[in-house]
């Protein structure tokens, strides 16, 4: 299993795609953090980059990757290896590479310029972010042999999760106005690792405003140890969870 | 003739400076208590109470005297008594350290009460958990300087304020630090005071209550961590200068509550982490300028009940939210702020931006209306909104705008 991850790692690496995701990456972090005058703003830009652009290379480079190394997964799964061992194989070995891409990339320059409590949040959301949204990729890519059709639907889930998702908790909200949804939010807000990692972002960035009522709500929940050790199993799950189910279609799959 | 009558008024004034005496009060004096000292004494004399533990009960000032404590001599309340009651005018008590008074439902007993008297001054005193602290009642040109007051309460009801005042006229309220008590500083139907560089902190309920008690200044003070920040209410020509106003946090918390206040000035204050710095209702013909809003959750909160507002040359930086308001009626005027988060242009270079700055954005009437909305903040479709918002105003109050926002931070 080393091996084939070894492999697939350096393959991967080996891709400038990655490498110029990395660049990319580094260069704006180190152009938001030097441009803006306060460092506050900067990690704001910094917060828009891991919850809308990381996913969204993250699923979608997956995704390609997947589908290009048909021909290899068919190689290996004809050699006497596991199939849960090839699927797991590639899973760690896309999300190493992206992680360690968003790590170098947007992580260092991070860890240099702003080495605080909402830094080093912001970087644990954006690896968690990273690996959560391979593993989603990866259900996409299992789902269906049609290379565009399963593009098409790894880009769907990202708008879901980064929009439609929120428009809908919108339109929940306005229309049960009447009750107190507040204890609901935080049930509801596990539901997408997006909105988890921004939420768990905003309690170390907005202190001040979410320290209204419904803010203390969330500040009870997430912001004591307690809360932070389940949102973070959350985030967890939502790795695992994608990733066992593509695996279940995976070991059945006619490839 | 004339001549006589101011020879004969400097003998009186020399010969009564001659009879002024210093009784001194202490184990190896006579008086052993300050309440034999007082009852030795005459007009105008000084005690000296040298330190130790008094339990007087409740210790009564009847003559105008000077009451002086060395070295902070303990007056104790054994959780009983009102420690000391002035009642006399032109008192001066300084130097004590008093201890435990009476908790009650329905006296209000204090550490040091003023009963209607006039030119009382009591300064460099200590106040140690008692329930109400210095209590001023129907007193006039009293100054209270210097003090510091303790408690350590936990429930409202178990906990008077640190310095209260109640029908007074031209008090001084200055250098005191207060906490741990219900309300720091108590101001109801005062007036012509002023309230200068004390520190309340940690209180109870607000740092600073204040009701319906016209032309009074608050000016350098310090409010900090107060349960429910500080409240103005109900009053006519008040100044406040120069505060600070810190962390103050919780959804009925604010920097300051203004209700029904009009004819005020609010001049150099430094707003930082709080909920709200500034929640307005009903306030009218207030100038706001050259205040620093940093880091609030909202900078101001302003409801469309305000009238005649000017706000002008403020610092608006690094706030959640720099302006809430409830409505779309606007009769208040927004000019030359800077606002971190304006993202105009300066053509003609004259540090005045050319496009005016909407501080309202459409995510904070959403929460307004939604509170639990607070979940999607900063989320993609909440900019989405706001962008859309910006270039097409249609939740937000149209006329809410600063005409001339200014380029860079002014140095306050």
């Amino acid at each position: 299993m080393i091996k084939i991850i070894k492999y697939i790692l350096l393959d991967i690496l080996r891709n400038k795609m990655v490498l110029g995701y990395a660049v990319f990456l580094f260069a704006i972090t180190f152009t938001v953090f030097s441009l803006e005058d306060s460092t506050q703003k900067g990690l704001l830009s910094m917060l828009n980059l891991v919850l809308f652009i990381v996913p969204l290379v993250s699923v979608i480079f997956s995704t390609i990757y997947v589908y290009n190394s048909s021909e290899f997964i068919e190689l290996l799964v004809s050699q006497p290896l596991k199939r849960s061992r090839i699927w797991l194989s590639i899973f760690v070995g896309l999300a190493g590479a992206l992680s360690l891409a968003f790590f170098a990339g947007a992580g260092l320059p991070m860890l240099f310029y702003e080495p605080s409590a909402t830094g080093l949040m912001l970087l644990l959301m954006g690896l968690l972010i990273s690996v959560i949204f391979v593993a989603i990729a990866m259900l996409a890519a299992v789902h269906t042999r049609d290379k565009a059709k399963g593009i098409g639907f790894a880009i769907l889930l990202w708008i879901y999760f980064s929009l439609l998702f929120d428009g809908l908790v919108l339109f929940l909200l306005f229309q049960f106005a009447d009750y107190p949804l507040e204890k609901a939010m935080i049930g509801i807000s596990a539901l997408n690792p997006i909105d988890l990692g921004r939420i768990l972002v905003l309690l170390k960035m907005d202190v001040s405003a979410l320290m209204g009522y419904t803010g203390a709500v969330f500040k009870e929940f997430y912001g004591t140890d307690k809360g932070l050790i389940v949102s973070l199993s959350v985030m967890v799950l939502w790795i695992a969870l994608p990733l066992l189910y593509s695996l279940k279609k995976f070991n059945r799959k006619d490839l | 003739m004339k001549t006589i009558a101011i020879l004969l008024l400097c003998i009186a004034s020399i010969s009564n400076i001659a009879i002024s005496r210093t009784v001194m009060v202490g184990a190896s004096h006579i008086d052993k208590t300050i309440r034999s000292g007082i009852i030795n004494a005459n007009a105008h004399d000084t005690l000296l109470v040298e330190t130790g533990i008094y339990h007087e009960h409740n210790l009564v000032i009847d003559k105008p005297i000077v009451v002086i404590g060395i070295n902070h001599p303990i007056i104790e309340g054994e959780h009983k008594y009102e420690n000391v009651s002035i009642k006399a005018d032109s008192v001066t008590f300084s130097g004590f350290s008093i201890r435990n008074s009476g908790i009650s439902s329905i006296v209000d007993y204090a550490g040091i009460k003023i009963h209607n008297r006039h030119h009382v001054i009591i300064v460099n005193n200590i106040l140690e958990d008692c329930f109400f602290g210095i209590y001023s009642q129907y007193s006039v040109n009293c100054i209270i300087k210097n003090n510091k007051l303790i408690a350590h309460q936990e429930q409202e009801q178990q906990s008077g304020n640190g310095i209260h005042c109640w029908k007074s006229d031209s008090l001084q309220i200055v250098g005191n630090t207060i906490t741990g008590h219900r309300d720091g500083i108590y101001f109801e139907f005062v007036t012509n005071s002023i309230i200068w560089r004390n520190v309340s902190f940690g209180n109870i309920r607000y740092g600073l209550h204040f009701m319906f008690s016209n032309s009074d200044t608050y000016a350098a003070n310090v409010f900090e961590k107060n349960g429910a920040g500080v409240a103005v209410m109900f009053s006519k020509k008040v100044k406040m200068y120069h505060n600070y106003f810190i962390e103050n946090w919780g959804d009925a918390s604010y920097g300051i509550l203004l209700k029904e206040i009009s004819d005020s000035y609010i001049d150099g204050n430094y707003f930082e982490r709080n909920t709200s710095g500034i929640f307005l209702e009903g306030v009218s013909r207030v100038e706001m300028y050259n205040n620093d809003f940093t880091e609030n959750g909202w900078g101001l909160k302003i409801q469309a009940s305000c009238m005649e507002i000017v706000l002008k040359n403020n610092n608006f930086r690094g706030n959640t939210f720099d302006v809430g308001t409830n409505g779309s009626l606007v009769l208040n005027t927004f000019e030359n702020n800077y606002w971190d988060k304006y993202e105009g242009y300066d053509l003609n270079k004259d540090k005045i931006g050319d496009i005016p700055y909407r501080p309202v954005s459409m995510f904070s009437m959403v929460v307004e209306k939604n509170p639990p909305a607070m979940m999607l903040f900063r989320s993609l479709i909440t900019t989405l909104m706001d962008r859309s918002e910006k270039v097409i105003p249609s939740l937000t109050p149209e006329q809410l705008k600063d005409n001339h926002p200014l380029m860079k931070p002014l140095r306050l």
